[in-house]
């Protein structure tokens, strides 16, 4: 499958293992990610804290591009994601909101395309299969808990999911590689997202019980699938200290993909222990 | 309902008078530790009109847009855009706001992508540090970054940048 690709800002800063891997892990996989040209940052979480209409023209800019080819936006990134699809739906809406958007940017929105984070990709039926049968080293005995935090999930009206409370897509990836992923009940909690720079402590006194819950689950790792959540989770986790791996480095793994001591060194806590 | 809260209402887009004080927002909230009122007070300040108290709030820039009591709430509610549309008139009406650290980190990202039309996290982190005048917190944390190659010194930058410009400019045109 083709698919236009969005890597954010932090692909090459502080999730470039993250974006590294997805990389990696789509070529095992067979699917050719084009990347958009000249993407613009999505705003964070701080353009539409700050403004509504900054917060919707910056994402809404990328898929503008992005309808140009005609193919499914991918963002791995769950606050791009986010971002990307709460300008998806003003547009969609067609509103006033879209047409200030239309007139910003000057482009008509006429293509319409999809905005796709890795949850989708892993819900189309075929894909458990695909991971299957790339499966090089089956990452027996590994238990993990998943975890979503909100941009992957919330608020449902934006992201389209059907099961916000208790999502179980990125466990079955998870499987598929022949891990063990146990469920809890934390895996949509927040991580305490940009409190991470402003106020760390709190982020910390919120890591530190996710970390406690992770492992009182039985979980050696946390799978995460946003960098913002990766980033709190591997800095902030206090005393517990599990190490916090991307879906996309897990099935790197089982895939046996090149170049993966590259990416256990730029985690914090360090996760190559993990598969000795 | 008072003109605040019709305001808000208007421009959050939330039904903010259907807010019935059933407590399931403040009940699932990460948050909330660090808030003066629990979510459905916010909510019912609101409704009263306490519109000072409000934008001076801790509460106000606390959130962090989780959603999670969006979603969870029966009548609908969405806080997160409640505080975005708050944080936009406290903004516009230069009330300083009482999380000068979050504020600082907010603008110092929106400045990194007006100038860049992409994150630099190095530049946006000096400014942050510049405008909060702490420079000692989480040296450590930015330190084991830097030395794994995650903040690099070099900003990334986006050609189209005229469309950013415009983008920036359109804030302006709303209010």
């Amino acid at each position: 499958m083709d698919l236009s690709f969005y890597p954010g800002c932090t692909a090459h800063s502080t999730a470039w293992e993250f974006i590294t891997s997805t990389r990696a892990v789509f070529d095992v996989l067979g699917h050719n990610l084009e990347e958009i040209e000249d993407w613009n940052c999505c705003g964070g979480a701080s353009a539409r804290a700050l403004d509504r209409m900054v917060g919707l023209g910056l994402p809404a800019r990328n898929l503008f591009t992005a309808q140009e080819a005609g193919r499914t936006l991918f963002a791995p990134c769950a606050g791009c994601y986010n971002n990307l699809r709460r300008a998806l739906k003003a547009l969609e809406e067609g509103g006033e909101e879209a047409d200030a958007l239309k007139k910003t940017l000057g482009r008509e929105w006429d293509k319409p395309i999809d905005v796709w984070s890795l949850v989708e990709f892993f819900q189309r039926p075929e894909a458990m299969e695909e991971i299957r049968n790339n499966v090089k080293k089956p990452l027996e005995g590994l238990k993990v808990v998943a975890y979503y935090g909100c941009q992957l999930v919330r608020p449902p009206k934006v992201t389209d999911a059907t099961n916000w409370e208790n999502p179980t897509t990125l466990e079955s990836a998870c499987e598929a590689a022949g891990a063990c992923a146990i469920d809890w009940s934390y895996k949509v909690d927040c991580c305490g997202a940009d409190m991470g720079i402003s106020h760390g402590e709190h982020a910390g006194t919120i890591c530190s019980n996710l970390g406690v819950k992770a492992a009182e689950a039985g979980a050696d790792a946390i799978v995460v699938s946003c960098g913002l959540c990766h980033a709190n989770m591997d800095m902030r986790q206090g005393e517990v200290k599990l190490p916090v791996l991307y879906i996309t480095e897990l099935l790197g793994e089982a895939f046996q993909c090149e170049g993966r001591d590259k990416w256990w060194k730029k985690h914090v806590i360090d996760p190559s222990g993990l598969f000795k | 309902m008072n003109e605040f809260a019709k305001e808000i209402s208007e421009r959050s887009g939330q039904p903010i008078s259907s807010c019935y004080q059933c407590g399931k927002c403040s009940a699932g909230c990460p948050a909330v530790q660090w808030f003066e009122w629990p979510n459905h007070g916010f909510i019912r300040k609101i409704q009263l009109g306490a519109k000072e108290e409000l934008l001076k709030s801790h509460a106000l820039w606390m959130c962090i847009a989780c959603e999670t009591c969006g979603t969870r709430c029966p009548n609908d509610i969405h806080i997160s855009s409640i505080m975005d549309a708050m944080r936009s008139m406290a903004k516009a009406e230069k009330v300083a706001s009482a999380e000068p650290s979050v504020m600082a980190f907010h603008t110092s990202f929106v400045d990194s992508v007006a100038k860049y039309g992409r994150v630099h996290e190095m530049s946006m982190l000096v400014n942050y540090k510049l405008k909060t005048r702490d420079f000692f917190t989480d040296v450590g944390v930015g330190m084991k970054l830097f030395f794994k190659g995650k903040i690099p010194l070099k900003p990334s930058r986006v050609a189209g940048k005229a469309d950013i410009d415009k983008v920036m400019a359109s804030s302006a045109d709303k209010r």
